[in-house]
């Protein structure tokens, strides 16, 4: 009978930075975030394609409303998450085929999220302003 | 061998699809709405009236907003479920969910079929 009690000395890590996530995890907090975003984001959204359709005279109170620098900051923000998330969303859509779903792979397409949706952002953000 | 189904009706696999689904559905309505803001520029409000007056742009953006109420829906349940722990809270939290997605539906068709 081998010793049952007798037990091997393990390391123990303890991860004291729940928030030292691997890219991946950032992709994937950001991609909930920027879902929650978007949710709330469409009240806006709405009332805007409302606004910029409704009649010539409300086209313009819509072209008054997205011109000013607090409207386009925000704007910009719920840009910035329909970006992540849909980069995001076709880079899950990848793994569910299997492609891009290895490791190394997977820390490099969710590099790629981060940097495209934020330089897309980006552009997007000097075209406006 | 013990074959036993221990879980309910698949509900989870019925929200797995349709995030899915949904999901394909506003990618390609994207594209198809940048193509054609590309091709023709709407510079001013009739322009822009024209483009979604289109009976195709009607029905694509109807699919959308479709797509978009259902995969709002499974998401914010999903945050929910993670983080609204009480019962209580979390059914209203939800509820309130459905309310406000079906009130933007019913908006959305709305401002679709008066454009």
């Amino acid at each position: 009978m081998p010793n049952l009690t007798l037990k091997k000395r393990r390391p123990v890590w303890y991860n004291l930075s729940p928030l030292a996530l691997p890219l991946p995890g950032w992709a994937s907090i950001f991609h909930r975030i920027s879902g929650v975003v978007l949710f709330f984001g469409l009240f806006w959204l709405l009332y805007l394609l409302d606004t910029s359709l409704q009649s010539p005279e409300s086209f313009e109170r819509y072209k008054a409303a997205v011109s000013h620098p607090l409207a386009k900051l925000v704007l910009l923000g719920i840009i910035w998450a329909y970006l992540h998330h849909i980069f995001a969303g076709i880079r899950y859509l990848m793994h569910d085929l299997h492609v891009g779903d290895q490791l190394p792979a997977a820390r490099k397409s969710a590099g790629a999220v981060f940097i495209v949706s934020l330089a897309l952002t980006a552009i997007i953000g000097v075209a406006i302003w | 061998m013990v074959n036993r189904v221990l879980v309910g009706a698949h509900y989870g696999l019925g929200s797995w699809m349709i995030q899915r689904f949904s999901a394909l559905v506003m990618i390609i309505y994207t594209v198809i709405v940048l193509v054609a803001v590309a091709v023709q520029p709407p510079r001013d409000h009739a322009t822009w009236k024209a483009l979604f007056s289109q009976g195709w742009m009607r029905a694509a953006t109807l699919l959308f907003f479709v797509s978009l109420l259902l995969h709002a829906w499974v998401g914010m349940r999903d945050v929910f479920m993670d983080y609204a722990k009480p019962t209580a809270v979390r059914v209203m939290l939800e509820l309130a969910v459905i309310l406000a997605l079906v009130a933007c539906g019913g908006w959305a068709v709305q401002i679709l079929w008066r454009a």
